[in-house]
């Protein structure tokens, strides 16, 4: 089991007010209301945090990054994985992950990966992610081309990594005459690469495709059931038997030695108005093209508010009783956990541990908690359910480094 | 205008397939007159549609990727759609058409005039996107929701109300995101404009009308004048309580312009 920390990097300190009187708190939300005082106190509040989760053992500690919004004020992942390769010993930095259509030039995203490989000593996990809607408006890129994007870049950084150069790459949507990067990963072949995701189906499809863990982000127990059953049968398709060693999962759990503490700063998960990117036209979320032709027709409805949002607006309390927001002492919440552990199997968990106005204090005490408490214990669970991470069950880092296929279903698959 | 007989048809033009409309006079052999329609697709009917085929051999295509014509994937700009429709006026041996072009189609109607300044009779833009405006900016489709961009185009809501009904139907806001995509696919940096087109434009000689709403709230009045400039015989007219898309919320004034200014026959 491979057990991590993470935060939104909440830009907590902005004037709430201002974002319900606009309407939006995201893209287009003016960044005036940005202020960098307090954004120099946060960085440096979440570098402690990212410092203290190390020293209590978590294995990994999970970055993102977005754009133009409250919600997370880290705008460049590479910045932050940077600084962890030099200031921290043991933990894994895991990306999840790099927007790879937001790249102009795939090259120098394979370049800083690769120093942040080698000066981490090997350490990279290096996720690749789509890109929410907003992300690609804030950065002026295509949304109609999102996904060719992705895996273009995808085939390219991968290839930067691992084929020596120099080397001539000519694609649809990035032509590069000399790839020859003298920035290679300190990980062979490369390092591990995992793909968080939240609904597309086809994000799942390809990730299972290419034999990456797929990172479930914060989905109900029944939403990664089904992840799993497609991700498996994608698998088999391909020749692979899917396991825990595939399967990633992403929750928001705040921990306080006391309940009913823990409960008020879980609120905190919801302090974007129930939607965690923020507030934002449904168009923003979604540009045209972004999403799968057959979400079209709903998409429309619910963006010219005919129908609810596809992806639920549950209350904190539905949320709570779904297992989809954990709050308690260590005791309660590796309980709760345990349920998860025990009925979606996954190999890789991340906690979400504090979000919003949670005090620096707070969120000290809860990490703390976490890697004290609540991961030996989930450790323990894990061994005796026999879900082992993608280290501990040696797993191929892609499809084509696997030397277990089952020839009749690959050839199936062809 | 009631009596107009139009006829559906599916044209291939490069390999691609197009949703064409055609009508006009059947008496004699009147002026071909093509009609370039907006990113936001076309209705089926339009009195102004039925306006000019009183006169002329009207035909409207719809653009590759929208409305009721097929998406090529493989295009990359407003010049590939351009030369479709090139190659669909040479197949169907209309050497000397009129090309109006309505906002978005403006710029379309444009890129065809640059590409073979001797065959079009008469050039008419009306809101043309395709130039960059010297003061204020395009719309931004992506940051809008689709109805409100819609109707940004009038200048009168309640003419909106009229054409497209006060609550458009899902069938219309489906084809508005696929029409969006295929803006998208095509226009998206720099947005809705071209840097060469104004000066590609010196080599057209037919005589071009320059349209404007006097409430373009899409296009600002300020690419008006750089048409104007651009064209070596070019005229501005500016219709009075109308929005970006005169040709549904000021048919009939649309329409009297362009007789005027193509001819009676």
């Amino acid at each position: 089991m491979h057990l991590m920390y993470f935060t939104e990097q909440p830009m907590s300190s902005y004037p709430e007010q201002a974002g319900r009187d606009f309407g939006a708190t995201a893209l287009m939300f003016s960044n005036k209301h940005f202020d960098p005082v307090e954004g120099s106190r946060l960085y440096n509040n979440y570098i402690e945090q990212y410092m203290l989760a190390e020293e209590v053992g978590v294995d990994g500690i999970m970055l993102n990054e977005h754009h133009n919004a409250p919600f997370c004020m880290q705008a460049k992942a590479n910045i932050f994985a940077a600084l962890l390769a030099g200031m921290t010993k043991k933990v894994k930095i895991v990306m999840l992950g790099n927007p790879l259509p937001l790249a102009e030039n795939p090259i120098r995203l394979a370049e800083e990966l690769a120093m942040i490989d080698m000066i981490s000593k090997g350490r990279l996990v290096s996720g690749f992610v789509r890109g929410g809607g907003q992300e690609q408006l804030a950065t002026g890129v295509n949304p109609a081309f999102n996904r060719e994007r992705f895996e273009e870049a995808h085939e390219l950084v991968t290839r930067a990594w691992t084929q020596t150069g120099p080397f001539r790459f000519e694609g649809n949507h990035y032509q590069h005459r000399v790839v020859n990067p003298w920035a290679v990963p300190l990980q062979k072949p490369y390092p591990r690469v995992w793909i968080p995701g939240v609904i597309s189906k086809e994000t799942i499809v390809w990730a299972a495709q290419q034999r990456y863990p797929y990172i479930a982000l914060n989905t109900s127990i029944e939403q990664t059931k089904k992840i799993w059953e497609l991700y498996d049968s994608v698998a088999a398709d391909v020749g692979y038997v899917g396991g825990p060693e595939n399967r990633g999962y992403l929750i928001q759990v705040h921990v306080s030695d006391n309940e009913e503490k823990a409960i008020e700063n879980a609120r905190q998960f919801r302090w974007m108005q129930g939607e965690f990117t923020g507030l934002a036209h449904p168009v923003w979320s979604t540009p045209s093209g972004y999403g799968s032709p057959s979400a079209r027709r709903a998409f429309v409805e619910f963006a010219s508010g005919r129908a609810k949002n596809p992806r639920g607006e549950t209350s904190f309390e539905q949320q709570m009783a779904d297992l989809r927001i954990i709050a308690g002492t260590p005791k309660t919440v590796v309980a709760k956990l345990k349920r998860i552990l025990e009925e979606t199997r996954p190999g890789i968990l991340a906690l979400w541990g504090n979000d919003g106005r949670v005090s620096q204090a707070d969120s000290l005490t809860c990490i703390r908690l976490i890697g004290q408490e609540v991961f030996p214990a989930i450790r323990e669970i894990a061994k005796s359910l026999d879900l082992k991470s993608p280290f501990e069950a040696n797993a191929p880092v892609h499809l084509k480094y696997s030397t277990d296929l089952k020839p009749a279903k690959a050839a199936a698959a062809e | 205008m009631a009596g107009v007989d139009w006829t559906d048809s599916t044209v291939e033009a490069g390999g691609v397939k197009l949703h064409l409309k055609r009508a006009g006079p059947t008496a004699k052999k009147a002026r071909p007159v093509v009609v370039l329609h907006h990113e936001t697709g076309t209705l089926d009917q339009l009195p102004f549609y039925d306006a000019l085929a009183a006169h002329y051999d009207v035909l409207v295509p719809h653009h590759p990727g929208y409305s009721r014509s097929e998406r090529p994937t493989w295009m990359r700009s407003v010049r590939d759609i351009a030369v479709i429709h090139r190659g669909l006026l040479s197949d169907l041996k209309i050497e000397d058409a009129a090309l109006v072009g309505l906002g978005f189609g403006g710029w379309i109607a444009a890129e065809m005039a640059s590409m073979a300044p001797a065959n079009l009779s008469h050039l008419v833009l009306v809101g043309a996107m395709g130039i960059k405006p010297p003061q204020g900016d395009i719309l931004d489709l992506a940051i809008t929701g689709y109805i409100d961009y819609a109707r940004a185009g009038f200048h009168d809501q309640k003419v909106f109300d009229r054409v497209y009904g006060a609550e458009p139907s899902i069938d219309q806001l489906e084809m508005w995101d696929i029409c969006r995509e295929m803006s998208f696919r095509i226009a998206w940096k720099p947005y809705m404009y071209s840097q060469t087109l104004p000066h590609l434009l010196g080599a057209v000689r037919a005589p071009a009308l320059v349209v404007w709403g006097d409430d373009d709230r899409v296009v600002p009045q300020s690419a008006a004048a750089r048409y104007v400039e651009a064209l070596p015989k070019a005229k501005l007219e500016i219709v009075k309580a109308s929005g970006h898309c005169v040709d549904m919320e000021q048919p009939d004034a649309l329409a009297k312009l362009i007789v005027d200014f193509i001819g009676r026959e």
